[in-house]
């Protein structure tokens, strides 16, 4: 789409440029080819060990990591969403590659791995934060360029870096890896870690509790507002290798914080899988936003390679008056089985939900959201976009719940699904359980076309059917593309437009 | 369900046998073939969420004390032809003589030895084909072993209801009845069935409708507090052809009614409807599987369900639209009205589209009465109590719409009044 239309105000030329810049098809499908450092293929306790002491974690996180493992020999893989992909072979996959180049620390950009900032070039990430996530001793004492958001960046297994860790410091913001938080901060990680997302929670979470290489921690103390937005990049670029990042964000009393994920993959013929779990502990007044931009390679035309994007995120509102907002753009991945949720359980909590889920070509998505309510007056609000194109099969499936202590609750569904195409999919599947009758319960979702008058409209006006398609859509996402962060905003906006090339004529 | 009981099961579904005699002796043992195949449900199959199915499975029906609500027969002002069923066997002296004109009626039992029947090519088949994609043993259950039920042909239109009407006289009874009804071209028919029918109750009505048919269903389920009644209706619609079904449901403490409806031929109008009061122990589950299969078709389903004093109730509705089923109508509708804190509204309603040039919707809502439209009629000077009766009446009526017919309609209203009068006193 055209982006040489009116830019809102507040918006840098960095981010318009940036945003312009994501034309064409996949753009983030090279692959780098950098020295990794594998473990062995497959997965048994040895490989949890040694997962486990890659990342010098002490003998409880290895206990935990353990019993995980025995629990999962025991489970079965769901088989209850709408997606069909052929049988994984869990032993064959590598559970662990890191850069080689990580091993020890770059004085200067110069001794960098070139292919490894090339990398980081591609994804955009400023010059700054090319140092420090490439490890580069002294980077954090110079001055950033442009607006201020700190990345932490993980390359398959690990994370690679984490910027403005000083400047986040100052604030008592704790944003680190979570093998880091492990060594630095275990009362923090003992404390809260499987807490929302039990290491038996599922087959995928339960595998991530024994595997998981590594991810983003997060610690806002009593009383912040994290002075900047935090972000990860998840960047999936070995073959044959699973990425499973842990993600553990605790919002103390009173604090606020802005979460934004980014993830790609190269394009590759085979199908690699990403299981990850994210956990959000909210406390008292407390408020989480987590926006994520879902791009993983989603295979090409005919269904060939891609990402199998099995995904855990769970927030607890813990505390009283604590709020958490989801918002997702799901555009990548061949095979999508993602439910963020909320369990409300302290009195007045809130939780939201607003995702944009677009399949094309083969892809195929069973995605939505849990809205636990068991506190009183507790508030949920879920707006779903569905949009399926080419021989995509979408899905919306989703748990309202209403216990019979969640006195005077409220939620608010709505789920659309758009078709393109006479070859594609769209289903919802909600499930509604009130147990009061205080609470007030309401549910719409429609499926339609893209308007035919709309896009008679837009062609009279000159705009080619793609564009016209593109615009359209965009307008049935407005609801959720509002409430994502401005530069995600544009990026997500852009993403739509090109998730459904080829999708017309 | 534990490894005891399932092996109990099995052995109960291997020790069964069918009737091999007849027209129906090769529909029956396929039936039993599907049902050994499939196992009884559980309340862990994903179908039987909300509802637990151990009664309905159970080898012995549990005990239904007999009720007498005291009131008139329900369509006692309507004309019809009565065929009238006690705890599941005929009642010759009761019912009406079975010939009326455009309509061909027999019977299961009777025709039972013939070896030869018009309804040897329906019988059990909607219910196999209603069998993918989600399994109903109850329902292959009936088919293999029905002791009697109604089979009708329908030739142009009928002047009067058919009315089959279904009492209850033994505490333990266990009926099975299975229907069979053909409306061929040009046929016009409304069936209305009432009454508790037995202690459990288990029913399969197959419906085809051949093109530019009709076939209309008003039902009202008895108000026996203990019975508990398992139903399916399997239907077919050909071109141009309409089905509509309406259900009243009070008391009664199981209800799982399941409505399989398939719109294969083009421009074909689908309605199924209900309206559930439940007031204590009461587990209501309507469930509804649409497939649209023709193009321009348009389905209707409309679900009202007022519950008090820890009534269940479960709406379990799909909208299945094949790929090429283009210019397809389909509307949902689950509400429930929740009188007090102890109640509970458990909903499924689903949509699986694959045409692009369709308008589907669904919506559910669950709460209390409006606050605001209470306090309006309240401010109006009507007494609060009376102002809560209005309201829900309003809320109950919207599915009594969906009935076309103003004399059977203004039976089930004066029903609801007197449920809500009593409830009053």
């Amino acid at each position: 789409m055209s982006l040489d239309t009116d830019v809102k105000e507040g918006v840098d030329q960095e981010t318009v440029d940036a945003v312009r810049e994501v034309g064409g098809a996949y753009k983030y499908g090279w692959n780098t080819e950098i020295e990794m450092d594998y473990a062995p293929i497959g997965v048994n306790e040895d490989i949890v060990r040694l997962i486990s002491e890659k990342n010098k974690e002490p003998e409880w996180m290895t206990e935990w990591r353990l019993e995980a493992f025995a629990r999962w020999k025991q489970m079965k893989e769901p088989e209850w969403a709408m997606v069909d992909y052929p049988q994984i072979d869990f032993q064959d996959i590598y559970y662990y590659a890191a850069p080689k180049s990580m091993a020890e620390k770059p004085k200067s950009l110069d001794d960098v791995d070139p292919k490894l900032l090339e990398t980081y070039k591609k994804l955009g990430i400023p010059l700054k934060e090319q140092m420090i996530l490439a490890g580069v001793e002294g980077a954090e004492d110079i001055p950033a360029e442009g607006r201020k958001v700190a990345v932490d960046a993980v390359f398959d297994s690990v994370s690679v870096g984490t910027t403005f860790q000083e400047e986040l410091k100052k604030a008592g913001v704790i944003f680190c890896s979570i093998s880091e938080a492990i060594q630095e901060h275990p009362e923090l990680v003992k404390k809260y870690l499987g807490t929302v997302v039990p290491q038996s929670d599922n087959f995928y979470a339960t595998l991530n509790s024994a595997v998981f290489s590594d991810g983003s921690f997060v610690y806002i103390p009593k009383g912040t507002k994290c002075p900047m937005e935090l972000s990860t990049y998840f960047r999936i670029n070995a073959e044959n290798t699973g990425q499973f990042e842990r993600t553990l964000i605790i919002a103390d009393e009173g604090s606020y914080v802005s979460y934004l994920e980014g993830c790609t993959a190269p394009m590759r013929d085979t199908n690699q899988l990403h299981a990850a779990v994210v956990e959000l502990v909210i406390l008292d007044d407390a408020e989480i936003k987590y926006s994520t931009v879902q791009n993983w390679y989603p295979g090409d035309e005919d269904g060939k390679g891609g990402i199998y994007n099995f995904v855990t995120k769970r927030a607890d509102c813990r505390g009283k008056r604590s709020k958490v907002m989801w918002t997702q753009v799901e555009t990548g991945s061949a095979v999508t089985w993602k439910y963020p949720s909320c369990i409300l359980r302290g009195d007045d909590s809130q939780g939201e939900f607003y995702s944009i889920a677009i399949a094309n070509n083969m892809q195929q998505a069973d995605t939505g959201t849990k809205m636990v309510h068991l506190g009183k007056n507790t508030k949920s609000r879920i707006v779903s976009k569905g949009i399926s194109a080419g021989k995509a099969q979408n899905t919306y499936r989703g748990l309202v719940s209403m216990h019979p202590r969640a006195k005077d609750s409220r939620n608010y569904t709505q789920c659309d699904s758009l078709l393109i195409g006479d070859k594609c999919g769209a289903h919802t599947v909600p499930y509604i359980e009130v147990k009061n009758n205080s609470s007030r319960v309401e549910h719409e979702a429609t499926t339609s076309k893209v308007d035919d008058d709309q896009l008679f409209y837009c062609r009279q006006r000159g705009m080619d059917e793609e564009e016209a398609v593109a615009l359209v859509v965009n307008g049935f996402c407005k609801e959720v593309l509002q409430a994502l962060p401005m530069e995600f905003a544009m990026e997500a906006q852009a993403l739509v437009a090109i998730s459904l090339e080829g999708s017309v004529g | 369900m534990s490894v005891a009981d399932a092996n109990t099961a099995a052995n109960a579904l291997d020790a069964l046998s069918v009737d091999n005699t007849g027209w129906a002796a090769d529909a029956r043992s396929s039936a039993l073939a599907r049902l050994r195949e499939m196992g009884l449900q559980t309340k862990r199959d994903e179908y039987w969420r909300y509802t637990d199915p151990a009664t309905l499975t159970s080898q012995d029906a549990p005990q239904a004390a007999l009720f007498d609500a005291g009131e008139k027969p329900l369509f006692d002002d309507v004309e019809r032809l009565k065929i009238v069923f006690v705890d599941g066997v005929f009642d010759a002296e009761a019912s009406d003589d079975l010939s009326l004109e455009n309509v061909e009626i027999s019977r299961l039992a009777e025709t039972a030895s013939a070896d030869i029947h018009w309804a040897k090519t329906l019988y059990g088949t909607l219910e196999s084909n209603g069998q993918d994609p989600v399994e109903r043993p109850l329902a292959a259950m009936n088919t293999a072993l029905a002791s009697d039920g109604v089979l009708m042909r329908v030739t142009g239109k009928v002047s009067k209801p058919v009315s089959l009407i279904y009492r209850h006289k033994s505490e333990s009874s266990d009926a099975i009845l299975h229907h069979v009804i053909k409306v061929e071209q040009g046929g016009d028919i409304t069936l209305t069935e009432n009454g508790p029918a037995a202690a459990r109750f288990n029913k399969v009505m197959e419906v085809d409708i051949a093109d530019g048919a009709s076939f209309h269903h008003v039902r009202a389920q008895g108000r026996d507090h203990e019975r508990r009644a398992v139903t399916h209706i399997f239907t077919r619609l050909g071109a141009e052809s309409t089905f509509k079904s309406f259900t009243l449901t009070a008391n009664g403490v199981l209800t799982r009614n399941e409505c399989v409806i398939e719109l294969t031929g083009d421009d074909a109008v689908a309605t199924v409807a209900g309206a559930a009061v439940g007031d204590g122990v009461f587990h209501h589950d309507d469930t509804v599987f649409i497939t649209h299969d023709a193009v321009n078709c348009e389905s209707r389903q409309v679900f009202k369900k007022v519950l008090r004093n820890g009534a269940v109730g479960v709406f379990q509705g799909k909208i299945l639209v094949k790929e090429g089923a283009q210019k397809t109508d389909g509307y949902q509708i689950s509400q429930s009205l929740l009188l007090d804190e102890d109640s509970q509204f458990l909903a499924k309603p689903e949509l699986e589209i694959y045409a692009d040039d369709v308008a589907c919707s669904h919506g559910s809502t669950s709460g209390a009465i409006d606050e605001d439209a209470l306090f309006y009629l309240q401010s109006r000077g009507v007494p609060v109590k009376q102002a809560q009766d209005l309201l829900v009446l309003a809320f109950l009526a919207e599915a009594l719409e969906e009935i076309d017919s103003d004399a059977l309609s203004e039976a089930l209203h004066q029903r609801l009044e007197d449920w809500l009068a009593r409830r009053s006193a």
